[in-house]
């Protein structure tokens, strides 16, 4: 790989089809041929700016989610008392339990009916990156729905995600300390004066601000203290004085009467903060790194950074700067992220263009490849990069991709090509008595991140040399599916 | 420089990727693979003077929480039939075990009595551990990752993978954890090691393969590419990684669907769990290198009106662990396979209301298979000196894993679960 000073822009000469589809791919989920086209046209500076600057398109046509905010509401005052009856009575014990597991059943169902609204978000909305961010924090300042257990708050941290994608990680950061479901998820609600629960304070600093080993558990301690006091009540965040430390702590090097909103401005004034908030960038969009960080990447990093702390956490300057580098361009970086089930899933319905018939069923399959929305499987969020992938999750993910070109199911033998709905020719428009191979070659730049070699392009070409008409619609569909099955198609 | 950049892996890592379980509907996509070994021989469990390396651990998980007492039943506490008026097993009913101190089994349990009498199965009786969790998920997650402090992290078996794999130059087989059902259970994640896991191996391939006979061909074309050897996993090329597991995939997809095709020697029941252990059976007849599998079956959240329910449960599940066992004598194979069947949580001694029991804390755990000391193990919990209604635990649980470990796989269990734990006198072999 080539040694680029890594914020350097691209010449806009350079940008060209692959770029394009290489830009989509990453800020967003992909797409058609004529989309990428589009973005091609528009030249690198126009594309960047049209796909980060996404609060000028229009999305009213999205629906609204559909959620009662009351299923887990707090008891009322009759229901207190009956509680207190519950002690000594066994009939009404029974009964509370049995409303409670109701109530729970209920949100639980409108916890999956928010999965899916989520799910046909990122299929359908004109501004992908907005999901895509979304996605990204969603990970980044995890929790997960069987902890909170209250649905509607799930959906108030994803609308506050939502809200600050492309804004400012200083208030992402800031907000999130006053997120119920945050605050529920890492017990901060049990943290009190003379009585404190550090967990909160601990993920601020080791998974959402600094990254671990940048702080002592001395300032852990005093970080707790500082968020004394900061709960909720009902849906809202509310802060109880009562149980607030208002006496002076030392973070960091810091002494003063802090609270909450002041701890986490001093964790944002560190230097380590826009470096690990880049390497979240640079991972997310650019490259799945583990331990062995090229100079590249570091390089890449520690100016991202600086642009970060330079434009006081403002995000959208940095990810202009992202997606106009060399850097991201290289062909080291190009058609080697391992796509992450919603990027799989997402991309291949963007890509085929379909109207989605089963949400239920896609949701079922995002849960099988390991990304149930809601619920990652940890604080940490999702790890990403390998670890999607085991011989597991492929047949799960090749087999959606039958699903989705075939409308096949792998245990329904009953199955016929009628159930095929897509019309394939729509990939090959354009192109006047195309050889196999140049067939071959066009799904590929509109479908395959990877420039695959002669070898591993030759049974897709002989697949379709051997049929009688190369560009009959079961030849067409023939040649997507073994596409969608190479290992190569799990990569963008 | 170099400091800055290492906040990536201790804490990413402790969070494995939990593949999380499917929706109770469970339609198209319940297959997965079961890797076979791309080496032969070599790359099976590999042996060091003295330690036997052809040991399998089953695991049966019941799920919903078990309810012990009326499982492994003591009749001959009044306490018993005072706190079940209506769900206590009647004395006549219960199958006689230890007189002397009135402990029984449920009627539905027979066939398990038939194992206890062949000196092929034991009851460990009061397990559980401290500062008990009621919530499925939690005591699930507990047991599974056997960190009663809130689970978080990898899977017991998982880590023990990691440790075996560690100690063998990184090498092991990527069959050495298969788990059957729906449902990719987070005891087996590791950080590095991934189970297989597959619901029913007829679904264990790439479903475009139906569609077209030329498309198979094509296909493994594709999948196969390295299956001459030359595929090394580059670090930094996510292509070369992918590749490798596709040929993983699709060796592990053949032998699995060639070993669970062969019919048994011996009769199983259809039921849910025997159709699994059918499956394990058959494919440890196939001589797959797999070291540990990982089975179970659900409905034991029994909150109302459990009488029958629970009965049939325990029924099948007797039933089916008796079958298992008989098909791996008739095949030859009974010595080497210890099974542990447990469930997240026990019930409440008091009955509730509506027939039925609510989550509790400490049960038994069952071992079967002829390395067990067989017989009713460990001492029933009071059933007055309770715990908020429950009963107190006199086994922690990590104690049975470490047992398991130490004494049948031979693994340093201090590895596994972050201390030592005095080892019960369960498992025989040394």
């Amino acid at each position: 790989m080539s040694r680029i000073a890594s914020l350097q822009p691209l010449a806009a000469s350079k940008f060209g089809f692959e770029q394009a589809a290489h830009l989509l791919n990453r800020a967003g989920f992909g797409g058609t041929r004529p989309q990428i086209e589009a973005l091609q046209r528009m030249g690198l500076n126009r594309a960047v700016d049209y796909l980060v600057d996404y609060d000028r398109i229009d999305e009213s046509d999205l629906p609204e989610p559909q959620c009662d905010p009351d299923i887990m509401r707090p008891p009322t005052a009759e229901e207190r008392e009956l509680q207190k009856q519950a002690r000594t009575d066994e009939v009404i014990q029974d009964r509370l339990r049995a409303a409670q597991l109701f109530r729970q059943e209920l949100d639980a169902k409108q916890m999956v009916e928010l999965e899916r609204w989520w799910l046909g978000r990122l299929i359908a909305t004109p501004r992908p990156l907005q999901e895509k961010l979304t996605l990204l924090w969603h990970g980044h300042f995890a929790s997960h729905y069987r902890a909170v257990g209250d649905s509607y708050l799930m959906l108030k941290q994803n609308q506050f995600f939502r809200t600050h994608a492309a804004g400012s990680f200083a208030d992402l950061a800031l907000g999130i300390v006053r997120d119920p479901a945050m605050i529920k998820f890492l017990n901060n609600n049990s943290n009190r004066k003379g009585r404190p629960n550090e967990n909160l304070a601990r993920e601020l600093m080791e998974l959402f601000t600094l990254g671990e080993g940048n702080y002592t558990e001395e300032d852990i301690k005093e970080g707790a203290r500082a968020l004394t006091g900061y709960t909720y009540q009902d849906n809202d965040f509310h802060f109880d004085k009562r149980a607030a430390d208002m006496e002076t702590k030392t973070i960091l090097g810091q002494t003063g009467m802090w609270d909450g909103e002041s701890f986490v401005r001093i964790l944002l004034n560190r230097q380590d903060c826009p470096t690990f908030i880049a390497y979240k960038l640079y991972r997310h969009f650019v490259a799945d790194i583990d331990d062995g960080f090229s100079d590249l990447a570091k390089s890449f990093i520690t100016q991202l950074a600086r642009l970060i702390w330079t434009m006081r956490y403002q995000l959208k300057p940095a990810l202009k700067a992202m997606f106009r580098s060399q850097t991201f361009y290289d062909p080291a970086i190009m058609g080697n992220q391992i796509k992450s089930p919603a990027q799989l899933l997402v991309g291949t319905v963007r890509m085929l263009d379909m109207p989605v018939t089963d949400i239920n069923l896609l949701g079922d399959a995002m849960n099988m490849m390991g990304q149930k929305l809601f619920n990652p499987p940890s604080v940490a969020g999702w790890y990403g990069g390998r670890s999607w992938i085991n011989t597991s999750t492929l047949f799960v993910r090749q087999n959606l991709c039958t699903y989705l070109l075939t409308g096949k199911l792998p245990f329904r033998d009953g199955w016929s090509p009628d159930q095929i709905e897509l019309d394939p020719s729509q990939f090959i428009e354009g192109l006047e008595h195309p050889t196999p191979g140049q067939i071959v070659d066009h799904l590929l730049g509109t479908f395959c991140a990877v420039k695959l070699s002669p070898e591993r392009r030759e049974p897709l070409v002989k697949f379709l040399a051997d049929r009688a008409n190369p560009t009959s619609r079961d030849a067409l569909i023939g040649v997507m599916l073994l596409i969608t099955a190479m290992p190569e198609y799990q990569l963008c | 420089m170099s400091d800055k950049f290492m906040f990536t892996r201790r804490r990413f890592l402790q969070t494995g990727l939990a593949l999380a379980s499917a929706s109770s509907l469970v339609p198209a996509f319940v297959q997965r693979s079961a890797a076979a070994s791309t080496d032969g021989a070599d790359s099976r469990l590999s042996s060091q003077p003295g330690v036997p390396q052809d040991r399998i651990l089953v695991v049966v998980e019941l799920n919903g929480g078990n309810d012990g007492l009326n499982t492994v039943i003591p009749f001959g506490d009044p306490a018993y039939y005072h706190a079940r008026p209506r769900i206590g097993i009647a004395e006549k009913d219960v199958i006689a075990w230890d007189t002397t101190q009135g402990i029984g089994l449920n009627p539905e349990m027979r066939d398990f009595k038939t194992m206890v009498d062949n000196k092929m199965a034991a009851v460990i009786q009061g397990v559980g551990y401290p500062n008990p969790n009621r919530s499925h998920f939690s005591s699930m997650d507990i047991w599974h990752t056997g960190d009663p402090l809130g689970g978080k992290g990898l899977g017991w078996i998982g880590k023990t993978l990691d440790h075996y794999r560690a100690s063998h130059n990184g090498v092991i087989d990527p069959t050495a954890c298969i788990c059957i059902g729906n449902e990719t259970p987070l005891a087996t994640q590791g950080r590095q090691v991934k189970p297989i896991a597959f619901e029913d191996a007829n679904l264990f391939r790439w479903a475009g393969a139906d569609l077209h006979p030329v498309l198979e061909k094509e296909y493994q074309h594709i999948s196969r590419v390295g299956a001459q050897g030359q595929l090394e996993v580059d670090p930094a090329n996510q292509a070369s990684f992918l590749m490798r597991t596709a040929l993983d995939a699709q060796i592990a997809s053949d032998k699995v669907r060639n070993a669970v095709s062969r019919k048994p020697v011996t009769n199983f029941p259809q039921s849910r769990l025997g159709r699994q252990l059918q499956m394990v059976a058959a494919m440890i007849r196939a001589e797959m290198p797999t070291r540990i599998y990982y089975v179970g079956m659900g409905g034991f959240d029994t909150h109302a009106n459990q009488i029958y329910g629970h009965g049939r449960n325990l029924r099948e599940f007797s039933n089916a662990m008796l079958s298992f066992y008989n098909e791996l004598e008739a095949i030859g194979q009974k010595d080497r396979v210890l099974s542990l069947a447990f469930s997240e949580f026990g019930r409440r001694v008091q009955q509730n209301a509506s027939n039925g029991t609510d989550h509790g804390t400490a049960a038994p755990v069952y071992l079967f298979g002829s390395a067990v000391k067989s017989g009713l193990l460990g001492t029933h919990p009071s059933l007055t000196n309770l715990d908020r209604g429950d009963l107190i635990y006199n086994v922690d649980f990590r104690s049975v894993y470490a047992a398991i470990l130490e004494n049948w796989m031979k693994i340093d269990s201090t590895k596994v679960l972050g201390r030592s734990f005095r080892i019960p006198n369960i498992i025989q072999t040394a």
